[in-house]
């Protein structure tokens, strides 16, 4: 079975992202930019992950018990544990935040500017 | 008795202490016994220092006190010189001071507690400087001094300062004399830097080692000081605004002894003097000019004191002449003289100006003869002193003067007869106008004049006595030969006198003295004739006369070359400068500092979509940094 190039992977990988960035940048719902957030850190997990299988199948073909690419797969975990973490610290946020102007919209959060 | 020459100048320090201090508690009685006590007693020891000094086989030496300035090669010892000219100046100043200062008590009567107890410390603490001026072993002792009878010139001109116009004379010449002092400062560095040493040991024997140029520069910057403090051009025009201060000052201050400085200073340095021939030239033309050109403006002055401020400046510029052509013991004998009879002329005015409850103007004077005995005897003794005719003092040391000049030149001789004759002609004038004719006051002035307390007359008599007797020190070799006590005294100090120029026979010598004083008394007889009898008033205004009366406009000139550009100056760095740019540059600071803040609070919008840009900016931007360049 032959393996994908990896540009497809990069490809999808920088799409996912960008379209991660734009949301957070635009979006005023914060629980959308959460979202978008969520998306660019499984971006950057999907391109972790497509290199190292390109390293493994590389290291693979000159020796066959070596374990050459698989510590990004393992860095690919404790991206998800934070965030998950992030998110649960976020949404509490937002949750205090709703129980004070009954809204998400950030835009109400320029109270800061005093 | 050379052990104790440190109580000189101690006493009247410590006499300006109590009566400074204790003015407000102090009795009048307790102030005059301090004030004059210790000027007698600095007399008495001054003598015994006198008497030591002139026995024979007297060698001078430095007696050093302690260490002023030590510094890596830098030794400066305060230490005191006991020798013949030191001496014979501590006896003028502390005897003649000592005379002051009782006449002071009497002059000064109508001063409240704390002001007449100022006087006299002030007076005392003049007397100190001037006698460490003259008592020091090197020339930064000698500066400390001249500093100080500066100051106390200054505070005693100014001794009445409730009026603006006496506190300008005490600006005015405190002013003058430290422009002069910048140049004596000058000097000390100069000499300093090229003799390693300001003691006089040190800078006069090593003397003769130094370039021509470098001892013209120290010698002329040395005249500069002199040309402050004894009032010679262009430096002068102090010493007629100082007489503001009450007229005992006068006469010690500005006739006496601090005008004197400058004599004694280019005295004292005469080894180096001789040395730089343009310096003495120099001095001697300035000397001359200052002569002749005071004495055509005291030829119209109506105030007393004036006439004597300016008959001053016209000797002192008779002393520098003939300290310029190398007569160094003319022109300390004639500081001798003119000592007597100046303070004598002085405190005669002073006893007319408090018989004429002090009134000035002798147009409102005359026939005050008849009324002031003592006080017109004695003025009168010191007019025939000051005119040189003989066997008065002033006579013996004008002469040694002119004929020192012909020596020289010609010229300064011919300027010489004319200063004196004119000198002859202006102060019979104020003694005409003023003891003769009849008065020309108001009544009630009329009635109060009186003559003066026995105080005051005293040191009239005794100085008049000086006055007779005090030329017969120095008899020149054409009269007796080796009669002239004073050269011979002077001689170990004054070590490069020029010698007597006798290129003159004896009978030339005769004749020229015969003519000078038929000069001198032709001016007298024909002052006589203008003020004796009926006197209808003088041209004070037009022409020559009111040239002469204006002084020669010299102020205005001083004022508007030098006054103004410099006022105008100051108002320039004040008003621009300062006020615009300085503060502009700090108020600019903090207006700097406020609008960045202002413009730096617009970021703080509040916006959490902003912020977020922001950072997202902020990431893209350290990633392409960190890509490029190894921090």
């Amino acid at each position: 079975m032959q393996v994908m190039p990896i540009n497809y992977y990069i490809f999808l990988s920088v799409a996912l992202f960008t379209i991660g960035i734009v949301g957070v940048l635009t979006r005023r719902n914060a629980i959308i930019i959460f979202m978008c957030i969520e998306l660019m850190l499984n971006a950057v997990n999907v391109l972790l992950v497509a290199f190292s299988k390109m390293h493994h199948v590389a290291a693979f073909a000159l020796d066959s018990s070596t374990t050459a690419g698989t510590e990004a797969q393992l860095f690919v975990f404790f991206i998800m544990v934070v965030a998950a973490a992030e998110v649960t610290v976020g949404l509490a946020i937002i949750v205090m935040l709703y129980r004070n102007i009954h809204a998400v919209d950030i835009n109400f959060l320029n109270r800061l500017k005093h | 008795m050379s052990k104790f020459v440190f109580l000189i100048p101690l006493l009247p320090f410590v006499g300006f202490l109590i009566n400074g201090l204790g003015r407000n508690f102090l009795s009048r009685m307790l102030v005059n016994i301090i004030g004059c006590g210790v000027l007698i007693a600095s007399f008495v020891i001054s003598i015994l220092v006198f008497r030591e000094v002139s026995a024979p086989g007297f060698t001078a030496s430095a007696i050093d006190y302690f260490n002023f300035i030590k510094a890596g090669g830098l030794d400066i010892k305060a230490s005191f010189l006991v020798d013949q000219l030191s001496a014979l100046f501590l006896l003028v100043i502390t005897g003649i001071g000592s005379l002051i200062h009782v006449y002071s008590t009497a002059y000064m009567k109508e001063e409240t507690a704390p002001h007449y107890a100022r006087y006299f410390a002030y007076l005392n603490l003049f007397v100190f400087s001037m006698l460490l001026l003259v008592l020091g072993s090197n020339f930064v002792v000698m500066f400390i001094g001249w500093e100080g009878v500066g100051l106390c010139s200054y505070l005693l001109i100014g001794y009445w300062f409730g009026n603006a116009s006496y506190n300008n004379a005490a600006k005015k010449a405190f002013v003058m004399n430290r422009i002069g002092d910048l140049g004596f400062l000058l000097a000390i560095f100069w000499m300093l830097s090229q003799f390693g040493s300001i003691a006089y040991a040190d800078v006069f024997t090593k003397a003769s080692t130094a370039p021509v140029a470098v001892l013209t520069g120290i010698t002329i910057l040395l005249f500069v000081g002199a040309m402050g403090k004894s009032a010679q051009i262009p430096l002068y025009t102090w010493l007629p605004d100082a007489m503001a201060g009450p007229t005992p000052v006068s006469a010690l201050i500005h006739a006496a002894t601090m005008v004197t400085a400058g004599i004694y200073m280019i005295a004292r340095s005469n080894v180096m003097f001789s040395l730089a021939p343009i310096s003495q030239h120099l001095i001697a033309i300035i000397g001359i000019s200052t002569a002749l050109l005071a004495a055509t403006i005291a030829l119209k002055q109506n105030d007393i004191k004036k006439v004597l401020a300016y008959s001053t400046v016209s000797q002192l510029g008779l002393m520098f002449l003939a300290l310029g052509v190398g007569a160094y013991t003319a022109g300390v004998f004639h500081v001798m003289t003119h000592a007597f009879f100046k303070a004598l002329l002085f405190l005669g005015a002073g006893s007319v100006i408090h018989a004429m409850h002090h009134e000035q103007d002798i147009k409102k004077m005359g026939g005050l003869g008849k009324k002031l005995p003592i006080t017109h005897i004695t003025f009168l003794i010191g007019c025939l002193a000051i005119a040189g005719i003989p066997p008065f003092a002033g006579f013996f040391s004008k002469d040694e003067i002119l004929i020192a000049a012909l020596g020289k030149s010609p010229i300064l001789y011919a300027l010489g007869i004319m200063t004196s004759v004119m000198t002859a002609f202006y102060m019979f004038r104020l003694y005409f106008l003023t003891f003769s004719g009849t008065f020309r006051g108001s009544e009630e002035q009329a009635h109060h004049v009186h003559e003066s307390p026995l105080a005051m007359t005293f040191p009239l008599m005794v100085l008049a006595l000086l006055s007779v007797v005090g030329g017969w020190v120095g008899i020149p070799a054409l009269f007796v030969k080796d009669a002239h006590l004073l050269a011979a005294y002077l001689s170990p100090v004054l070590t490069s006198q020029t010698a007597e120029g006798h290129h003159l026979s004896h009978s030339t010598e005769w004749t020229l003295m015969g003519i000078l004083l038929a000069f001198i008394l032709l001016a007298i007889l024909f002052s006589k004739k203008l003020f004796g009898k009926q006197f209808k008033g003088e041209n004070t205004t037009e022409g020559v006369p009111g040239f002469l009366a204006n002084k020669w406009y010299v102020d205005e000139i001083y004022d508007a070359i030098i006054v103004r550009p410099i006022n105008g100056l100051a108002a320039f760095f004040s008003k621009i400068i300062e006020n615009k740019i300085i503060d502009g540059l700090v108020n600019g600071v903090g207006k700097g500092v406020q609008f960045s803040a202002r413009q730096m609070r617009l970021l703080q919008s509040g916006q959490v979509g902003s912020y977020i840009l922001i950072m997202m900016v902020s990431i893209i931007l350290f990633f392409i940094f960190q890509l490029f360049w190894k921090l």
